[in-house]
């Protein structure tokens, strides 16, 4: 079933998606134009299908639902997402994943600012975003749990593969990043090491998958050495009180 | 020993003639200042740190102690007091930030006490409660702007969510990690039973709870912990936390000591992770990015819950206010700087935000000039002691109010304020299951209920005696107000008459 987003109001384009969701386990909408909160809660075993470009909060508070998105998206994408798949053909705007809990996000170009904040795992509950070129400054705030994947994949002479202040305030999960970085952007509080056995095989799955999404070649990407950053302490903040 | 140079605040003082070296106090205090004779069976108290939480002197069963302040005089200078000087000599033994508990204490004017209710005398009847019905329900939630009503009377106007509530008080938030599973259940079955709401604040929802959600509020804060569909969809409101009066302007932070098993399950995070809330929600840096967030959960949501905004009472209150009505909040809580909280930044807390009396005052003249007063819900938090502040409340323009303090005072507290320590003896501030064991939920909800049932009825009392048997008659009902010894600029924020005009 086929849905025409065009010019109509977010809440007209999500009860038509919800409707036809009902009895189908796929929706596709086409000529989106910024229409927000796409796909907002879809829960497992349906899939949403999207030519244009989504507005804001696209997928949040996703259910386990799957996402894939033939353009670019704007900010908080996967906003407080619980688990189930992104796929962005494009790019994405500020804010992507803000407290995403599990599940996956896959964006083939780049992101802006504050991607994977606040990030945080549970249990079995994994969260992993891959983005393909580079990131926005913050990447990874207050990262608490999740891997973040940074390909650094087309980029030209002078971009970096990420923007300042990254994984500011990180206390948990990790982020691998691809070829130079610039460590001049990194955290006072975050360290650089490199990748163990099972460090790779985790990568080399979440690579592999971005490759079967977008057509890139996996092994001249998996060519160029990884890095992973990882916080230095799990308590930055451990001894900054006193009791009064 | 190191010296420390500050003197101790209590003195332990035990009558050794009621005395029965039972040791009940040993057991009791978590601060571990009473202690057996070593090798003997005589109590003694060690008074360096005791914090006056009045645990011992409540359970000895013989009356046999009781806590006094310790005076040790400075030379006077009404600049640097000793408070001053001692909070210098912590942070230059330890280099940290002071961090407090419970509200703002310092003695900022309380305009609840400045302020006079009105009651009725020869020309306007009181009506007396007690054999007159008196309506204190409440209605929470958008308004729409007019109503259409069918030729027969029906009104054919789509309803925005409503929440019914049978009092005007309700239980504002306290996550599980800030306080105990059990004083959250306390405040659950007793917000069931009085039909009023509890909320849950920012630590998610524990699976105990899952009974109640009925009359849970829950919260969606910088942090997101717990947050999900099935989280918000379970809940009766749905509250975005901006800001709290204790702490406007930053964030929260769980220290992992505090998070269990159990806070890690409602929380979302693992064991022994500092939960840390950010000073902003990085989704919102305008008004239109709150409306983003607001709509989201609404979608999330089917249109079924009524969001509220809870905002800190800051300077520019009225105007944030104002900017939440048209972010689309259906309830706004304002939340005054003598808020409690279960650890902020000393400094913070003691300094920042202002009285929940003008900032409401405020938001509800603002709201009414521009007209949008009757589409949204006001909620007042930061303070209340007791129902006469609750009267004055609504009359200022409050449609319910948040209390958590006084309720946590029936379940024991005692504003000892070192609720950040984790050693709460009451059970209420602290996750060790040694001490939470102390708070028995089935018979704290009693007291509780028997508190908020006691202040339902002093209300209906005040309002019976003005001559108004309806809150709704109450709710910004200024002319009930006078104020006694406030100037004429604070008489006019608070938009009253003084006494005797
Ligand atoms: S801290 Fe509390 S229990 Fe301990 S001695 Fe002082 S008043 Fe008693
Ligand atoms: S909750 Fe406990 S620690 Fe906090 S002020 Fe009350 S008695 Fe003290």
């Amino acid at each position: 079933m086929s849905i025409t987003a065009a010019l109509r109001r977010y809440e007209e384009v999500n009860d038509e998606i919800q409707q036809v969701l009902l009895t189908k386990q796929k929706a596709v909408v086409h000529e989106v134009n910024g229409q927000r909160y796409l796909g907002c809660a879809l829960d497992a075993g349906k899939t949403l299908e999207i030519h244009g470009t989504a507005g804001n909060d696209l997928a949040c508070y996703l259910n386990g639902g799957k996402i894939i998105l033939y353009g670019n998206g704007q900010d908080a994408l996967g906003n407080t997402m619980g688990g189930g798949e992104i796929i962005v053909h494009g790019h994405t705007g500020d804010a992507l994943g803000y407290g995403m809990r599990d599940g996956q996000i896959y964006i083939r170009d780049n992101v802006c600012c504050r991607g994977g904040i606040h990030m945080k795992e549970f249990r079995a509950m994994k969260p992993v975003l891959v983005i393909g070129e580079n990131a926005g400054s913050f990447l990874g705030e207050y990262m608490s749990g999740g891997t973040i994947v940074l390909l650094g994949l087309h980029l030209k002479r002078g971009q970096k593969l990420f923007g300042s202040h990254c994984a500011s305030g990180m206390h948990g999960g990790k982020i691998f990043v691809r070829g130079t970085f610039p460590k001049e952007h990194l955290s006072p509080n975050i360290k650089v090491v490199s990748l163990s056995a099972e460090d790779q095989k985790e990568l080399e799955k979440y690579v592999k998958n971005y490759c079967r999404y977008f057509h890139e070649d996996y092994e001249s990407i998996m060519k160029k050495t990884f890095k992973k950053l990882i916080p230095a302490t799990a308590r930055p903040y451990a001894n900054m009180y006193i009791s009064n | 020993m190191a010296v420390n140079y500050i003197p101790r605040r209590f003195n332990i003082v035990r009558d050794k003639e009621r005395c029965i070296e039972c040791g009940c106090c040993v057991r009791q205090c978590s601060n571990e200042c009473h202690y057996f004779e070593a090798g003997g069976t005589t109590v003694l108290a060690d008074s360096t740190n005791c914090v006056a939480c009045h645990r011992c002197v409540d359970l000895c069963p013989t009356s046999a102690l009781r806590i006094e302040k310790h005076v040790c005089d400075y030379r006077e200078n009404a600049n640097w007091t000793p408070q001053y000087q001692q909070e210098i000599c912590r942070q230059a033994a330890s280099g940290g930030t002071l961090l407090s508990g419970m509200g703002n204490p310092k003695p900022y004017p309380i305009y609840w006490d400045k302020i006079l209710l009105n009651a009725s005398q020869v020309t306007n009847p009181s009506i007396d409660p007690l054999r007159e019905p008196m309506e204190i329900r409440t209605i929470l939630g958008r308004k729409p702007e007019k109503l259409t009503v069918e030729r027969k009377g029906k009104a054919i106007t789509k309803m925005p969510p409503q929440v019914v509530v049978e009092t005007p008080i309700l239980f504002s938030a306290m996550s599980f990690g800030s306080i105990s599973l059990n004083a959250q259940k306390s405040l659950a079955m007793a917000a069931q039973n009085l039909g009023t709401l509890f909320n849950t604040g920012e630590g998610g929802l524990h699976p105990d709870l899952e009974p109640y959600t009925d009359r849970a509020i829950v919260q969606v804060a910088s942090g997101r912990f717990g947050v999900h569909k099935d989280y918000l969809n379970s809940a009766r409101i749905v509250e975005i936390k901006i800001g709290q009066g204790a702490k406007p302007g930053i964030g929260g932070h769980l220290p992992g000591e505090k998070v269990n098993v159990e806070v890690s399950n409602a929380r979302m995070i693992p064991e022994g992770s500092d939960a840390i809330s950010p000073a902003p929600h990085h989704d919102i840096y305008s008004i239109e990015d709150l409306r983003q967030l607001i709509w989201s959960i609404k979608q999330a949501t089917g249109n079924q819950k009524p969001v509220s905004v809870k905002i800190a009472a800051v300077h520019n209150v009225a105007a944030i206010v104002s900017g939440c009505a048209r972010a689309g909040a259906d309830i706004i809580a304002i939340d005054g700087f003598r808020g409690g909280t279960g650890a902020a930044p000393t400094r913070i807390r003691d300094n920042v935000g202002i009285p929940i009396e003008l900032a409401l005052a405020a938001a509800d003249s603002r709201l009414r000039e521009e007209g949008i007063r009757s589409q949204i819900s006001l909620i007042a938090a930061g303070s209340f002691r007791c129902s006469a502040d609750i009267v004055k409340a609504i009359a200022l323009g409050a449609d319910a109010c948040y209390c958590a303090s006084a309720p946590l005072i029936a379940m024991g507290c005692h504003m000892c304020q070192t609720c950040n320590t984790g050693k709460c003896n009451w059970g209420i501030a602290t996750q060790r299951p040694e001490l939470t064991k102390r708070l028995n939920p089935d018979i704290m909800h009693e007291r509780v209920e028997n508190l908020i049932t006691a202040w339902n009825h002093e209300i209906k009392e005040i309002m019976g005696g003005m001559g108004i048997n309806s809150v709704d008659s109450l709710r910004g009902n200024r002319l009930m107000l006078r104020g006694i010894g406030l100037s004429d600029r604070e008489l006019a924020i608070l938009g009253i008459k003084h006494a005797g005009e």
